[in-house]
């Protein structure tokens, strides 16, 4: 089954009297429980794919089709609950609402989505056990290290039961002991539960955990090939 | 209910005290002006009641019955027979409460060191005393016993002016209906005071059978005076009554003075606008906070947005909040008002500056009046327009394009 597909996506910014190319007619189909990996130099493109695939944005033009949904052209408030029901989100950095503790942070997006409260706990309990946070639910995101955030912030997006993860440099405000262990966590997750993840990254040892790699340059795609995974002592 | 499901409620409340400092700031911005709106309403009303209980008391009764032709010449020839048949029927059925026949004439008051004119009382003291008419306080010796007590009852200060007192004689001088000089030596048996001086000057009562004697008008009357269940609900009663006298004139009290009629008028009018300027000043302020607040939090909405949230979402979580602020306000400064007037209720003495508020018809202890429609009207103020402000930063936050501000420091 494919997970999200792409069609003749383009994408230009404008600043001032420049115009910046972001995508340049990217086609790509991603398969339900794959791992994949987006590479390249900066500003070659990586984060607008992303946001284009995960309804944070729209193209210009092309298509973008997610679990089957047509994506593109929907308004504001409709890309909001496309994102809420579909699409578990991992930001390189300030992932975390402040003022909630790491257990109601892994719970908000259930909660608008209108999980009942005791299922709701119960779930966010067990996937912080799972990224290994067990103990340390009532933290506020202010008392849990870089790693420690990136964990809870894995945990939400797995515990909505998202139809693909899209995690925009997770592992670039990390040290490598950590960026490992967050890894090793995104294995687990696809190789067990079956979650699509699609990453991009700049870090070599990173995309080595991934089975498909994607490099990107000038807003288009310049290679994409499958590997298989070798998880690297980082 | 969608805002509790989605737990923004909590979101609000703690985002809320972030900013201890500043929400505590904002905060007592609204408790103080919360409390200034009924304060200061509770003042006013108080002293507009004043205004119309005392101007009630000079007409006095909420509607009076006349011969037509009495306002015009309020001589002793407009005058009426006592109530009977119909207006009697009417006048014992509730919400009336009490009514009182009375004479009503100029009259002219001379003792050995001088004379005044007055305004001449042939009351029946016990309908008086029931209408709330009859002097309230005596200073020295007593009211009239009942309509044929031939003694009469002055002001302190007419008595002052008349360098008389308490069982000396003095002589009321009044026409009759034939134009002819009706005169009587009386004795002074009572002194009463009153709350505004100037009707110690002017009011001079006497027995009602006694007075109609020195005039020669028979059981006539200049004027009945009636009260029911309140000044404000006068217009359905006072139209009955009507129907039963059609010969006579029956004016409510709004139709005697629309002068008290206005001051009421006005007097809700007053309390919003005072309420609406004093919101103004806070509202710069709340309008401030929140824009401040939504400031700081760019990336953190941006993240919300990019989770799912819906931008009407995330407009209802910056509107709770100001809720919140709110709420909290008018909680604690309707309490204050309410802790701080309470002890005022039994009055104000204001005798230091009473000859200036005479002249708007104040006595001089102003009773300040804690009315749950003022606290109930600056609630509404200040929600409603407190969350119009809000709209304007909750629109802002709203509107912010999630990828942007994600990306935003
Ligand atoms: N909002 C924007 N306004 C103007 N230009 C933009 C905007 N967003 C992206 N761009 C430009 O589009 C191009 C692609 O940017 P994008 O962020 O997708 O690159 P990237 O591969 O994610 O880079 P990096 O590795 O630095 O994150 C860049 O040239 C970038 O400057
Ligand atoms: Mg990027």
């Amino acid at each position: 089954m494919t997970a999200i597909s792409c069609r003749e996506l383009c994408k230009t910014f404008r600043q001032g009297e420049e115009l910046i190319t972001g995508l340049d007619r990217v086609s790509l189909d991603i398969d339900s429980g794959s791992f994949v990996s987006l590479s390249g130099p900066s500003g070659s493109g990586k984060t607008t794919l992303l946001n284009a695939m995960g309804g944070l944005d729209t193209p210009d033009s092309g298509q973008v089709t997610v679990g089957g949904t047509r994506i593109d052209g929907l308004d504001r408030g409709e890309r909001a609950d496309m994102r809420l029901h579909n699409i578990g989100f991992v930001f390189q950095a300030y992932n975390l609402v402040p003022v909630l503790s790491a257990q109601e942070n892994v719970e908000f997006v259930m909660q608008v989505q209108g999980v009942a409260a005791a299922e709701r706990q119960r779930r966010a309990r067990e996937v912080l056990d799972d990224v290994g946070l067990a103990g340390m639910e009532g933290r506020l995101p202010g008392e849990l290290s870089g790693g420690q955030q990136q964990r809870v912030a894995v945990a939400r997006a797995i515990a909505a039961r998202p139809k693909l993860v899209l995690a925009d440099e997770p592992t670039a405000n990390l040290d490598s002991h950590s960026a490992a262990q967050l890894m090793g966590l995104f294995v687990e997750l696809n190789e067990q539960r079956g979650v699509t993840f699609v990453m991009s990254t700049h870090d070599t040892r990173v995309m080595a955990y991934a089975r498909r790699l994607i490099s990107m340059r000038d807003g288009r795609i310049v290679e994409d090939r499958a590997q298989e995974p070798r998880p690297m002592n980082l | 209910m969608m805002l509790l499901r989605a737990g923004i409620g909590r979101l609000a409340w703690r985002n809320l005290w972030r900013n201890r400092r500043r929400t505590l700031i904002m905060l007592l911005a609204v408790v103080v002006g919360v409390w200034a709106m009924v304060f200061m309403s509770a003042m006013m009303r108080g002293m507009v009641d004043e205004m119309v209980r005392n101007g009630l008391d000079q007409l006095p009764g909420e509607v009076q019955i006349h011969h037509r032709d009495y306002r015009d010449d309020p001589s002793v020839v407009n005058s009426i027979a006592p109530p009977a048949g119909d207006l009697l029927a009417a006048l014992q059925q509730p919400p009336v409460s009490a009514w009182s026949a009375r004479v009503r004439v100029p009259a002219m008051v001379s003792s050995a060191h001088g004379s005044r004119g007055v305004t001449l009382l042939g009351v029946d003291p016990a309908a008086e005393r029931a209408l709330g008419s009859a002097p309230r306080t005596m200073v020295a010796g007593r009211f009239l016993d009942g309509v044929d007590d031939r003694g009469v009852v002055l002001g302190q200060r007419l008595v002052e002016r008349l360098e008389t007192g308490l069982g000396k004689r003095v002589v009321i001088m009044s026409q009759d209906p034939d134009n002819n000089v009706a005169d009587r030596g009386v004795r002074v048996v009572g002194i009463y005071s009153a709350r505004l001086p100037g009707d110690e000057e002017r009011f001079v009562y006497g027995g009602r059978a006694a007075i109609q004697e020195l005039l020669g008008i028979g059981h006539q009357v200049s004027e009945v005076a009636v009260i029911g269940d309140g000044y404000r609900a006068v217009a359905p009663w006072a139209a009955r009554v009507a129907a039963a006298a059609p010969e006579l004139e029956v004016l409510s009290w709004r139709q005697l003075d629309p002068f008290l009629d206005a001051m009421l008028t006005l007097q809700d009018g007053f309390a919003l606008v005072f309420m609406v300027v004093v919101f103004q000043a806070l509202s710069f302020g709340l309008v401030n906070t929140l824009a401040m607040a939504v400031f700081e939090r760019v990336r953190e909405i941006g993240l919300m947005q990019a989770l799912g949230m819906r931008p009407g979402l995330v407009l209802q979580q910056v509107l709770l909040e100001s809720v919140f602020l709110l709420g909290l306000g008018l909680a604690l400064g309707n309490a204050l008002a309410w802790l701080s007037i309470k002890p005022l209720e039994s009055g104000i003495d204001l005798s230091s500056v009473a000859r200036g508020m005479e002249m708007f018809a104040m006595g001089s202890i102003l009773y300040p009046a804690l009315d749950w429609r003022d606290m109930l009207l600056s609630t509404v103020v200040v929600l409603g327009l407190g969350l119009l402000a809000s709209l304007i930063p909750a629109w802002r936050a709203a509107r912010l394009d999630p990828v942007r501000a994600l990306n935003s420091h």
